[in-house]
């Protein structure tokens, strides 16, 4: 096995059958390079809160094997823990507790004497905008808030790795970009970082490398430059200047019609887009302006899965 | 974690389960103060003036020990079977869990948290008593050590309690049908002299009954049991449940999937 110094996560093998027998993961092999930005996708049921919850203790494994800055879990997970923060995706504060004192608390499960603890405590508070509201009862922060205060729960020990689990699920736009532009950060001073997300433009921005976890398997695992470059077909949506009436179609570029006056064109990744606007000139049509229908990632994410869904059908069949 | 770090975390917990009945007095504290004052009110003024004597002590007198006792037992275990399934329930259990401190830290914290509000409990209720009777304390040692044991013995059973309980339903079963009938059928409210044949062997098989006595013994100088075998027992009850309670812990049933 592959076990590195500067492996932050090295899984070889990992199994983890439920006790009402769903199998969750089926053997998974993952590497993560100390101080990389990694992405885990993968659709509802994948295994990636599974694999989430083996890393910080919170699931039993079946088998395999797992370490942590090169510490196995099954010889000291007591030492390996030390080096992990956790963002789990749903809220698992105490509601009734006020933020300063959940972030102290925390850092004394970790061994950290109360006057460092608050030090840090306020630090991090004041980093992610939540010092105003130390001393309110958690229940009453805002959602986005009190995702913030998991972040800031996770750091609280300075791990080496932190994972987080949906981190930015039902944050606005705005909070979401201020979350993004943190995490950046603290990755550039060294921390690595492991990010399970549903919007794949976060992967896409954040993260160098990704692996794609699907029924429990392992169907990609490259960084995301390389994954780009198999993306073979994307889906512009093209506003134009007009209705569209009878317009003729152009062969390697099918278009679905949207609304009147929008199109939509899947266009291979051999094939220039400057063909395309010709015709539509030709056509007495301006495009207004063009976007992606999803964003990159998302397709080669789709196109994944659903082969995925194809080789086990055909599997079935057999 | 090296000792300074599990000192911190052991601590922490402590400190964290004061604060929780702490902030929460007037569900905590008030209600078992009331509901003893009451106790010592009926029991001991009205009902027990009529009573008499009570293995040749007044009524209140007999009767006070055993009251303190029940409000050890009830707040040493309501404290931990409450604030441990509320961690399950909020599954805030998982910042311990997820952190490198060990399972019988974690153990011995709640321990100690449901220790603090049964003795402390225990404590206010005594001072209330001497209100109502006159005490002289009769073995400091005993008292001491047998309500130490107790809220221990207590504490553990209410966090084995807690790590089955999947509902609010079942932190409330073991509590009303089992404890309350132990304690108000241990010897709390009247001698065991007053019983004979089967009813007597069965109130032996009641443990409550030798810390009630114990308590009883180093309050007010008398007994109905072997003061030494009341330790063996309470000793040998808080180890088995003090193995039980860790084995569960590190196994991590119905914490860890």
């Amino acid at each position: 096995m592959n076990n590195l110094p500067n492996n932050a996560l090295s899984i070889k093998d990992l199994e983890k059958t439920y006790e009402n027998g769903f199998q969750a993961l089926k053997g998974i092999d993952l590497q993560v390079a100390e101080g990389d930005f990694f992405a885990l996708l993968g659709p509802n049921g994948a295994g990636k809160s599974t694999t989430i919850g083996v890393i910080c203790s919170l699931v039993r494994k079946t088998s395999g094997n797992l370490r942590i800055f090169g510490i196995d879990i099954d010889e000291d997970f007591s030492a390996a823990k030390q080096y992990v923060g956790v963002v789990p995706q749903e809220f698992n504060f105490n509601q009734f507790e006020k933020p300063l004192d959940i972030l102290v608390t925390q850092a004394g499960y970790y061994g950290i004497p109360a006057p460092l603890a608050t030090e840090r405590a306020i630090k991090y508070l004041k980093l992610l905008g939540l010092w105003e509201k130390h001393n309110m009862p958690s229940r009453s922060l805002s959602g986005g808030m009190k995702r913030r205060l998991m972040i800031a729960r996770a750091l609280i020990h300075e791990p080496k790795l932190l994972v987080l689990d949906e981190p930015t699920a039902g944050v606005d736009i705005e909070l979401r970009r201020s979350m993004w532009g943190f995490l950046e950060d603290i990755n550039r001073q060294g921390t690595t970082i492991i990010l399970t997300t549903h919007y794949l433009e976060e992967a896409e921005r954040l993260c160098r490398n990704v692996a794609i976890i699907d029924k429990g398997k392992i169907v990609k695992n490259t960084s995301v430059k390389n994954l780009i470059k198999q993306l073979n077909k994307e889906t512009f949506v093209l506003d134009l200047n007009k209705e569209i009436k009878d317009l003729k179609f152009l062969d390697g570029y099918p278009l679905t019609l949207v609304d009147s006056t929008t199109i939509e064109v899947a266009v291979d990744k051999d094939k220039s887009l400057n063909q395309l606007f010709n015709h539509l000139s030709s056509e007495g049509l301006e495009v207004i302006s063009m976007r992606n229908k999803a964003n990159r990632l998302e397709e080669l994410f789709i196109d994944m899965v659903e082969k995925n869904l194809n080789t086990e059908k055909a599997l079935n069949n057999e | 974690m090296n000792n300074q770090q599990k000192w911190v975390a052991f601590s922490t917990i402590v400190r964290r389960e004061i604060r929780r009945f702490m902030r929460i007095w007037p569900q905590t504290l008030v209600p078992p103060v009331i509901t003893m004052a009451l106790y010592f009110v009926i029991f001991g003024k009205l009902v027990g003036s009529r009573i008499g004597e009570m293995s040749s002590l007044p009524y209140i007198q007999f009767v006070a020990p055993g009251l303190i006792m029940m409000s050890v037992i009830t707040n040493s275990y309501s404290n931990v079977v409450s604030s441990f399934f509320g961690s399950k329930f909020q599954s805030n259990i998982e910042e311990l869990l997820v952190s490198p401190t060990p399972n019988w830290i974690i153990l011995l914290g709640y321990i100690v948290g449901g220790m603090a509000r049964g003795l402390g409990v225990g404590l206010i209720v005594t001072l209330l008593s001497v209100y109502f009777a006159d005490f002289s304390l009769h073995s400091v040692p005993i008292t001491i050590g047998i309500v130490l044991m107790t809220s221990l013995m207590f504490s553990l059973a209410g966090l084995i309690n807690a790590i089955f309980a999947s509902s609010f339903d079942d932190i409330s079963i073991i509590p009303t049908f089992v404890l309350t009938p132990l304690i108000y059928l241990g010897g709390v409210f009247y001698s065991i002299e007053l019983l004979t044949g089967f009813w007597r062997s069965l109130t032996l098989l009641n443990p409550i009954l030798y810390m009630v006595n114990a308590f009883r013994y180093g309050m007010v100088g008398i007994t109905d049991i072997n003061i030494m075998g009341s330790f063996a027992m309470v000793g040998l009850f808080s180890a088995v449940l003090f193995a039980v309670a860790l084995w569960l812990l590190e196994k991590g049933s119905r914490l860890r999937s």
